[in-house]
């Protein structure tokens, strides 16, 4: 199979480095293309960030031209080389970005864009008021990049810099998006929920793809800076990196070809415009701002996730599974009787509402146990308690002899609670593996840096062994590859048993795992919880189908407006008036 | 004559069927309910009635097909829906909540909308004594009460409502469903979905069992009310097929 | 500094902070019933100045030809949007709302503009001008993406600020325009010296915010503006039609922007493109105040105007960056007082 996938940097890289030179081109051609790859890296950014993890900046060219600003003033007035720029330009946008990430990645997703627009306004005033920066004037006189004694004044020399950089641009977005820090980012489209029961420190992975962003915008700004050798504010502005985010969306937000397209679309059109329009309306103005809108608007419209996908067959690429990866180690289960899990006046009130109202309960290891009760009686609340998705007013939450009250989702998982969630959180646009791979989180440490460098693949490998061999567990091996939103509601259930056994749990919280399936499949899933008790697990699950939950569990705990109402078998619970009186209402 | 016909109705989103094939009728002056455990389509149901959801099927209101007819207009019929979740104005008084209430008849006049105020405030002498306190502030019986005042306002022929008792007391339960009761002396046809079974029965004139999305039984209130498949379908059967 | 340019710069920020403050409340309420971050609105300011000072000066103003083209634009949306359930009085009304209206209007401008009616005449005009504006706008642009998160329409919204600039230097062309002020009159209070400009500013704003207020408070349809915004499937349920609301927060807004626009186009010279760094001070003010109360945009607005006067003073290069990066602690502070991300459903 991998002899079919040719690697394509390689002929990309002897285009970007002969192409140039092809006889008869126009310069005013390798320049537009030159533009084009730079804008190219700055959307190839925003794909990670708008498209794949749904925040948006529009301040990307101030930021590029932070980028530019750092190199330029480093390489004419301080003598370093323009090489020492990049990463000096790099350390920079990237402070920068962190500042303004941090105080907005945990707030909604439209408060980073909005201060995105004021930060950015603000560094442009400063661009162009510093005597430092040269005012509005800008500098010029950047020196060019040199290779040994050579200087790249030429701009078929540029080209070629300029698109080694776009490939290393894609390159490293690819890999970052397939590594374990990749994986996080994409699960925020699933819901920051989701990704934090199963690890996922959800700001901290905003931040960072709010950085990478910005990286690659620095990037770009410094590759400009010694193309362009001169730099002043008018490129670095509001317009400009409207123009950015044009691209993105317009060739398809979440595709890293889809920037390069949206890119070359965008280049290519303003240029043509800026051509036809002064000739239409008389006048010089940047009358193409008013296509660019208008464009904009309609792409949201009518095609909302861009070009890119209505030319180019999407398909989740099928995963290659190393047999001889090594099994990620497992943790030791609790002895098959002791206390699991100890809930003690557990209480949760919103307002006068009290949603819990002093439950208690506790969970042998090894058991199967049934969480019921009518329509709002508190049961997802208590769950959400148990997982920290939700802090309790009071009452204690033990596990495994640690109290757990009030820590974080991600803590929580940690310590081996795994769960899965009424309202299937799967991300759409992931393959069924790879969904369940986000379940495996924990039990990886690759960093972002070491993914985008592809030095995580071993751990990588054995991360995706995991995966496959859960979802063989569950009985949807021949299901990996397919994208996970094709299955059917009652089969993304089990995905999501099958994400929650990546985490190696001690204890599974199953939300309704029975709704929507078929008798059969749940007579198999019946079979697979109690495989899976005898292997250990412990399980408590909330669920509406009684004849299934009746049958499978040993213990049931009967909730009713926020209190524990009644607690034992089934039989015992099936024939307690009050248990009967709270599901069928009483009788005056 | 039938307020309202539903024939073969099926919703289906998301890849899921939530109801197939329903046939439900409601004559004018009658209590129906329609009785079934979480997760059966109940809410479904009202919400195609209600045209927040596309659905297959006729849906015909006072003899009037409905098809793509918008919910501003089905309220300008003279449908009203108290929705599970109430829906009220959190941030707004008790009376502003009722007075917009009546914002499809608001071409009647200011004395209409006294009128019908007034009625509201007989109906549940509660809400009068709460009118200038915000809604959010309200009790779970006095949002529902709130709730139903506000759909009332509207001077409904068909009152739809959803698990009205979800969430309240027994207590306060019963007095909601008094107040169910005392509405049919209105006029009002009423529609009620309900998962406290036996108050719905008790109340209603006709019901209609609803399970995975399909009814099951259907027949006299009293008669239903005695069947013993009832508890079965919420506490499942005796012998589960489950074992292995 | 002494007490006399501390009071002209309080007398100046709060003169500003006025103007920024009603932006901001208008951006409070579109966004609160219709989710948009209404980046556009600045836009308003300018065609509202420039159609003003257009009217002064005796000329037909651009803006005029700029809202047939939007109401056509607006029917053509309109019957798009409507298609296969259209009937005769939605038909009627379409073409009432964006074919109608605005060939009265434009009539109007074309009778009255070489008159030189009067600055009362010539206020409400640029009002009838350019206020009908934004809700064809809402339904060209917004209606279609009505279900879409805050995150692209905020995205559409900023497209829109794109397109309304250019179309701003189409049809005013790109000189700047000042008009003279609505009166000469200066009080003299103190040490202070009261322009009469000021006291319109300070007047028409007061006045406008009773008028909202009582707008929101007594009439049925401003509350089922609150009531969409507080809950849009409760206000559906009791049959408001909630695009309706939509447009008629949009009216609003665009009504907001064109008088700030004619209040503020004395004081300074306005360009097409002046609008967005004014509409970004009220949006600064909005956020500050947290999108979602209007007293806390008012605070903020006249904070943000006193700011934007005392920076001018001491480092006139840098204010924008002192007022725009201003939004930044706040941020910090709302942050950290937030809690976990919370999830965007």
């Amino acid at each position: 199979m991998k002899a079919l996938r040719p690697f394509w940097p390689l002929p990309a890289l002897l285009v970007a480095l002969l192409l140039p030179w092809l006889p008869g081109l126009p310069a005013f051609w390798v320049t537009l293309a030159n533009y084009t790859g730079i804008s190219s890296i700055v959307a190839i950014g925003l794909v990670v960030l708008t498209g794949i993890s749904g925040m948006t900046s529009f301040g990307q060219a101030t930021i590029l031209g932070l980028g530019a600003y750092t190199t330029a003033v480093l390489s004419k007035y301080c003598d370093i080389s323009p090489w020492l720029g990049l990463p000096a330009g790099l350390i920079v946008t990237a402070a920068g970005a962190s500042l303004l990430g941090a105080v907005t990645v945990r707030l909604s997703g439209h408060y980073l864009a909005l201060g995105t627009i004021a930060w950015s306004v603000g560094l442009y005033y400063t661009f162009a008021n510093l005597d430092l920066l040269g005012r509005n004037d800008g500098i010029s006189g950047i020196p060019p990049l040199t290779i040994l004694d050579l200087k790249l004044l030429d701009g078929r020399a540029s080209f070629s810099v300029i698109w080694i950089g776009v490939i290393l641009a894609a390159l490293a977005t690819n890999n970052l998006l397939d590594s374990r820090a990749g994986r996080a980012i994409r699960a925020l489209k699933g819901g920051a929920v989701a990704a934090a029961s199963f690890g996922v420190d959800t700001p901290r992975t905003r931040l960072l793809a709010f950085v990478y962003a910005a990286v690659l915008a620095g990037f770009a700004g410094w590759l400009y800076a010694h193309m362009q050798r001169s730099v002043n504010p008018t490129p670095f502005g509001f317009y400009q990196s409207i123009q950015y985010l044009l691209m993105t969306v317009i060739g398809g937000a979440a595709h890293v070809p889809g920037a390069l397209l949206g890119a070359v679309l965008v280049t290519t059109v303003n240029d043509r415009l800026q051509d036809i329009l002064p000739r239409l309306f008389g006048a010089h103005g940047n009358y193409e701002s008013i296509v660019f809108g208008m464009l904009l608007i309609a792409v949201l419209q009518w095609a909302p996730n861009g070009i890119w996908p209505l030319i180019a067959r999407i398909r989740p690429r099928a995963r290659i599974i190393r047999a001889d990866a090594l099994r990620l180690p497992a943790r030791a289960m609790p002895a098959p009787g002791t206390t699991l899990l100890d809930v003690a006046r557990l209480r949760r009130s919103f307002g006068g509402l009290v949603a819990v109202n002093d439950v208690d309960f506790k969970l042998a290891a090894g058991e199967i146990v049934g969480l019921i009760g009518p329509n709002g009686a508190g049961k997802s609340t208590t769950f959400n308690l148990i997982t920290g998705i939700d802090t309790p007013t009071a009452g204690q939450v033990s596990f495994n002899g640690q109290d757990i009250t009030g820590w974080p989702a991600r803590r929580i998982a940690a310590a081996g609670i795994a769960r899965t969630f009424q309202h299937v959180k799967l991300v759409p646009t992931m393959s069924v593996i790879e969904n369940t791979a986000i379940g495996a989180h924990l039990r990886g440490h690759a960093s972002a840096l070491a993914g985008l460098l592809r030095l995580d693949r071993t751990e990588d490998a054995r991360l995706y062994a995991e995966a496959a061999r859960q979802l063989a567990r569950v009985g949807l091996a021949d299901m990996a590859d397919r994208p996970a939103t094709s299955l059917a509601l009652g089969q993304q259930r089990i995905v999501e048993i099958a994400r929650a056994l990546c985490l190696d749990p001690v204890m599974l919280l199953l939300d309704e795992p029975a709704a929507g399936l078929r008798h059969n499949e749940k007579v198999e899933l019946a079979a697979l919880l109690r495989r899976l008790q005898g292997e250990g697990v412990t399980i408590l699950l909330v669920e509406h189908d009684m004849e299934f939950v009746m049958g499978l569990v040993e213990r049931l705990v009967v909730m009713d407006f926020g209190t524990k109402l009644a607690e034992g078998s089934a039989e015992q619970v099936r024939n307690d008036p009050r248990v009967i009186e709270a599901y069928l209402g009483s009788v005056e | 004559m039938s307020v309202l016909d539903v024939s073969s109705v099926t919703v289906g989103y998301g890849g899921i069927t939530a109801i197939t094939d329903i046939t439900i009728a409601v004559d004018a002056g009658q209590i129906v309910t329609v009785i079934g455990p979480n997760g059966a389509g109940k809410s479904t149901l009202l919400n195609a009635i209600m045209g927040m959801l596309p659905s297959r099927g006729t849906i015909r209101f006072n003899g009037q097909n409905l098809a793509a007819e918008p919910i501003a207009a089905r309220v300008g019929d003279g449908m009203s829906l108290v929705p599970e979740k109430r829906e009220l104005f959190a941030t707004m008084s008790v009376q502003d909540n009722l007075r917009l209430g009546f914002y499809r008849n608001r071409a009647q006049g200011k004395r209409a909308a006294q009128a019908a105020l007034d009625d509201i405030y007989d109906l549940f002498p509660r809400l009068s004594e709460r009118r200038r306190q915000d809604a959010g502030t309200l009790s779970g019986g006095e949002r529902q009460m709130l709730a139903m005042g506000r759909a009332l306002m509207a001077r409904p022929c068909l009152l739809m409502l959803d698990e009205p008792s979800l969430g309240l007391a027994p207590l306060i339960v019963r007095d909601i469903f008094r107040t169910i009761t005392a509405l049919r002396q209105t006029g009002v046809a009423i529609l009620l979905i309900e998962q406290n079974a036996r108050a719905a029965l008790q109340v209603a004139d006709h019901a209609y069992v609803l399970e995975t999305g399909r009814i099951t039984l259907q027949g006299d209130s009293a008669t239903l009310a005695a069947d013993s498949r009832i508890v079965e379908m919420y506490l499942g059967r005796a012998s589960p097929p489950m074992g292995g | 500094m002494d007490s006399t340019i501390l009071a002209i710069l309080l007398q100046d920020g709060v003169v500003n902070g006025a103007i920024y403050a009603l932006l901001a409340l208008s951006l409070v309420l579109v966004f609160a019933v219709t989710r948009v971050i209404y980046v556009a609105q600045g836009e308003f300011v300018a065609y509202g100045a420039l159609t003003y000072a257009a009217l002064d000066g005796g000329h037909l103003p651009g803006s005029v030809a700029l809202l047939g083209v939007l109401g056509l634009a607006g029917c053509a949306a309109g019957l798009w949007q409507a298609r296969g359930r259209l009937d005769r009085p939605a038909v009627l009304r379409l073409l009432g709302e964006t074919i109608v209206l605005p060939a009265v209007i434009a009539v109007a401008a074309i009778i009255l503009a070489p008159m030189k009616p009067g600055v009362l005449v010539e206020v409400l005009l640029t009002l009838a001008i350019v206020t009908p504006m934004s809700p064809l706008l809402y339904r060209i642009a917004f209606q279609p993406l009505a279900d879409a998160p805050v995150l692209v329409l905020l995205i559409a919204a900023v497209a829109l600020h794109l397109t309304l600039t250019g179309l701003g230097l189409v049809f005013f062309g790109p000189e700047g325009f000042r008009a003279p002020a609505f009166s000469d009159i200066t009080i003299t209070a103190g040490p202070l010296m009261i322009p009469g400009q000021a006291l319109w500013i300070g007047g028409l704003t007061f006045a406008l915010m009773t008028a909202l207020f009582a707008f929101f408070e007594r009439s049925l349809t401003g509350k089922a503006l609150r009531a969409t915004a507080v809950n849009r499937l409760g206000a559906r349920l009791v049959g408001i039609p909630t695009e309706r609301a939509g447009l008629i927060a949009f009216a609003l807004a665009g009504f907001i922007g064109a008088l700030s626009g004619v209040l503020i186009v004395p004081l300074t010279t306005v360009y097409y493109d002046s609008g967005f760094m004014i509409g970004l001070r009220g949006f600064t003010a909005a956020i500050i105040g947290g999108l979602g109360s209007y007293p806390g945009a008012v605070l903020a607005a006249l904070l943000v105007g006193v700011a934007e006067s005392f920076s001018s003073f001491w480092a006139s290069a840098f204010k924008e960056v002192i007022v725009f990066t201003a939004i930044i602690p706040v941020l910090l502070w709302r942050s950290l007082r937030h809690g976990p991300a919370e999830e965007e459903e």
